[in-house]
């Protein structure tokens, strides 16, 4: 790893990114139990319900959404160029729920999954219910608990399921009445990530190199799993192995915010490297706190609720196949303690330091993926198009660095960046969202080098007031050398 | 230069934009009293 400063590391195994998958799980239903619409709909009362119900989407409509299609790499990136916006205007004819990027499933395979990862046995359905999913691969012994019962008990605080008529069909009960860790919104939402990232998992697994076993898993999602005692105690990861069937690996979980899957893969490429593990697989969970984080925005706009979805991830790393992207630790970087947190200090820390220790420029980099958050989804809320605002900085630095005219910015930004395609999911959107695309292209197209940067809030959780970041540079395999030093 | 003395001020940052920090540093720096400094994600 290679900060200005510090000593870069080489080693002896190269480690490479071989893929990555996601799965997309559609809940309009759950958009009410996200954290904004939660508070909202509490203080804002009936009208406000309705509202958020008339304008939840199809599964359907979901899956023809065109940066949903990028997501399942079937369209690239650099396609939404083309498609006028909003693009939820602009279904993808003959769209499937699957591509090399991941799948799709809707809410009733969600709930099914949900009933299975249930390991605690805290979620009841009603009777109809349960029997109705198990058409869609809930077990055959479900808990079960009439209407009026989950009334009552979600009136004593269990978290209900919904289908978009609004209906209850079931709830998830607290674990403890006085634990707020295991408060029954807190146990959906890490229930909810299991799912996500356990399917994404078994979704990398069924398509990659099924016969050799998975080493290490690390967890990097958004979630805090455990009680009062070790609140955020960790390691979904491993339940995540044990849903998805994964039984040879070990796990534990790196934690960054929305950093935290680069953090991640640098651990993964480090394991490899030192030949302490083989295949270590990165993996998170989605985030339902965040569903319907912009709705507001969104009914403003008379757009649908956009943010209905959510997504796991998982990561494949492994030593050197020949093929597969490199990973190059000696191009990675870390935003430090004594780094400064304006955007123009992150991107100098990030991009630009590393690229020139290993003696490239940043035109050297055929693409970057940074905060790939979809611009519909933010600009109705007032947040601005991320991405753009992202390659500005960078293609800033390119000039100041005499790579580039002034007034080239913009084609830089063109030539380099994309179109942020990413649903506001947090760690997925923080640059992994382009693995599947930088894998392909790294490999079968004509793309030498990508560069991944993600930020994190750190100063959320109010223990500091830093931000964080880190990035990592994959370059095609047998690439030859530019700049100082051999691939 | 603006002048923000006598003026108490709230400095809301924004993580893909300016942090608190800053916004409070130059607010300070114009005479100002921050009584409320945050950076927010918007994301």
């Amino acid at each position: 790893m290679t900060t200005e400063g510090a000593r870069p590391v080489s080693s002896g195994v190269r480690p490479v990114v071989r893929a990555a998958r996601f799965a997309i799980a559609h809940t309009p239903a759950l958009i009410a139990s996200g954290s904004k619409p939660r508070r909202e709909l509490a203080s804002r009362g009936a009208a406000e319900r309705e509202a958020l119900l008339r304008h939840l989407r199809s599964f359907e409509d979901a899956v023809r959404y065109p940066p949903h299609q990028v997501m399942l790499g079937t369209l690239p990136p650099e396609a939404l160029r083309g498609i006028s916006r909003p693009w939820h205007d602009r279904p993808v004819d003959a769209a499937r729920a699957e591509g090399p990027g991941g799948r799709m499933l809707d809410e009733m395979e969600f709930y099914a999954w949900l009933a299975r990862a249930d390991a605690a046995s805290l979620l009841y359905l009603t009777p109809e219910f349960a029997r109705t999913l198990r058409s869609f691969g809930a077990p055959e012994r479900v808990q079960t608990m009439a209407a009026p019962d989950l009334a009552r008990a979600v009136e004593r605080g269990a978290e209900p399921l919904r289908r978009t008529s609004d209906e209850t069909v079931g709830a998830i009960v607290p674990a403890h009445e006085q634990d707020e860790s295991l408060a029954a919104p807190v146990l959906l939402e890490n229930l909810a990530a299991k799912v996500t990232g356990g399917l994404a998992l078994r979704a990398l697994l069924d398509a990659v190199d099924a016969d050799t076993p998975v080493d290490y898993l690390i967890g990097c999602g958004e979630e805090a799993v455990g009680d009062r005692y070790q609140r955020g105690g960790g390691n979904l990861a491993k339940a995540m192995g044990e849903l998805a069937g994964v039984r040879t690996a070990g796990a534990s979980d790196v934690k960054s915010f929305c950093a935290g899957p680069l953090h991640a893969l640098l651990v993964a490429g480090a394991f490899v490297a030192g030949g302490v593990y083989r295949r270590v697989v990165v993996v998170a969970g989605g985030s339902l706190a965040k569903l319907g984080m912009k709705y507001r925005g969104h009914l403003a706009a008379g757009y649908p609720v956009l943010e209905d979805v959510i997504v796991g991830a998982a990561i494949d790393v492994v030593p050197d196949d020949g093929r597969s992207p490199i990973l190059r630790l000696d191009a990675a970087a870390v935003h430090r303690v004594g780094d400064g947190a304006a955007p123009h200090q992150m991107a100098q820390v990030l991009s630009a330091a590393p690229l020139r220790a290993a003696g490239l420029r940043l035109s050297d980099v055929d693409r970057y993926a940074v905060e790939l958050h979809n611009p519909d989804i933010t600009e109705p809320a007032g947040s601005g198009d991320v991405p753009y605002r992202n390659y500005q900085m960078i293609a800033a630095l390119a000039a100041q660095a005499g790579e580039i005219e002034r007034s080239a910015m913009d084609r830089f930004v063109e030539a380099h960046g994309m179109p942020g395609f990413s649903p506001t999911q947090g760690h997925i959107a923080s640059a992994v969202a382009y693995l599947p695309h930088a894998i392909a292209g790294l490999t079968e197209g004509p793309l030498r080098r990508v560069q991944f940067v993600a930020k994190g809030s750190l100063f959320l959780g109010r223990m500091t007031n830093m931000a964080d970041g880190a990035s990592l540079l994959l370059e095609r395999n047998g690439a030859p050398p530019a700049g100082g030093r051999p691939a | 230069m603006i002048d923000l003395h006598d003026k108490l001020v709230l400095a809301l940052g924004e993580r893909d934009g300016i942090p608190a920090q800053a916004i409070a540093a130059c607010a300070e720096s114009a005479g100002g009293r921050v009584v409320y400094a945050a950076t927010q994600c918007f994301v």
